[in-house]
């Protein structure tokens, strides 16, 4: 029932410290989330690209030494599809994806709470008819824990040091034009 | 110079690479990664445990994951725990109801922006629970391991928010201009 007490505290330090890091970030907002979809604010890229390009770099630096492994979630083809679809929309209309839906009820957000009380719903409406889910989710085949460079048969590094360039680049760009529009 | 737990917001790029950095933490000290809607399930489904014990004997999802109160689970209290003191110490509290952009198009309704926050909760979290994760959990810990199934769901949910963003506010802020 429940994980040993260090490991609970170990979620409790790492979730302190990313709800602070996304509350700073500035992306518990609705005009921050909903803006970056509009094209307005692109805070939510930059602060994404950001720690998937350095979390990339550590976790696949670490893997050779065995101190870490990969944690990857199966390709259910049609999970993903459905799933993403509607978490595209409901996030669209509730203006904050779970973790910074958490961190705007942090804020004090009314709007975030009855979100929170929305997803709940959802979880319990997706643990109940858990056979029907499952079943939509694998209807086109689970693909299994596949990753870019293992099913291309190439290096990761082959992978994100490309995307680090493309990323410096983005970033780049993007001061340059903010300065010319301040 | 201000003391920077004290400012409203940090400069977007600190923000990502220390969220890197805590991930290399997260894979170090537990072997997890950062992610947020399992400990909704988890939640769900220990109520269903206690409330509807009959319904949860004959669910396989009982069996397939044991509901247990796990780092994950007290990553979610970290979460709002760390955005409350944040808040807290810069001042940056928002007691608001109906965001501006939500009123600008759709009206100040409280009603009608609560039962579209619920909604949205919903359906987002059950796009969540079938794709096996959210923003978090695929978004940057998924992108971040180069997983296909992230970077598939990354593409899907995006440009079904950037379309639905559009269908609601495109004419609207065309007409500011």
């Amino acid at each position: 029932m429940f994980d040993p007490i260090w490991k609970l505290a170990l979620g409790l330090v790492s979730g302190i410290v990313f709800g602070f890091l996304l509350q700073k970030g500035r992306v518990a907002k609705y005009e921050v989330i909903v803006g970056q979809f509009i094209g307005r604010d692109f805070t939510v890229v930059k602060i994404m690209v950001t720690a998937v390009v350095v979390g990339a770099i550590g976790i696949y630096a670490l893997l050779p030494s065995g101190a870490v492994s990969l944690h990857i979630k199966p390709a259910l083809w049609s999970g993903i599809a459905i799933g993403g679809t509607l978490f595209g929309i409901g996030m669209t209309v509730l203006g904050y994806c779970p973790g910074t839906g958490v961190v705007a009820c942090g804020e004090g957000r009314k709007d975030a709470y009855v979100g929170l009380i929305g997803m709940f719903v959802g979880a319990a409406v997706y643990v109940y008819f858990y056979s029907n889910f499952s079943a939509i989710a694998g209807a086109w085949g689970d693909g299994g824990k596949l990753t870019l460079p293992s099913s291309t048969g190439t290096s990761p590094w082959l992978w994100i040091i490309p995307l680090a360039a493309v990323a410096s680049i983005l970033a780049w760009v993007g001061r340059r034009r903010e300065k010319v529009l301040n | 110079m201000k003391n920077p737990l004290k400012m409203k917001s940090w400069p977007p790029y600190v923000v990502g690479a220390a969220i890197g950095i805590l991930s290399w933490f997260t894979f170090l000290s537990a072997g997890n990664a950062l992610g947020i809607t399992t400990a909704f399930e988890t939640t769900a489904a220990i109520c269903e445990q206690q409330l509807l014990p009959d319904a949860a004997e004959a669910n396989p999802l009982f069996a397939k994951k044991p509901p247990k109160i796990d780092w994950g689970w007290m990553l979610v209290v970290g979460v709002f725990a760390g955005a409350w003191i944040s808040s807290k110490l810069s001042g940056d509290r928002q007691a608001e109801t109906v965001p501006t952009l939500w009123a600008d198009r759709f009206g100040s309704s409280v009603t009608t922006r609560f039962v579209a926050a619920f909604g949205g909760g919903l359906l987002m979290m059950l796009g969540a629970r079938l794709a096996g994760g959210c923003t978090s959990g695929h978004g940057i810990s998924g992108s971040l391991q180069l997983a296909v199934s992230s970077w598939m769901f990354v593409a899907v949910a995006f440009s079904v928010g950037i379309l639905t963003a559009n269908l609601f506010f495109r004419r609207k802020s065309q007409s500011h201009v």
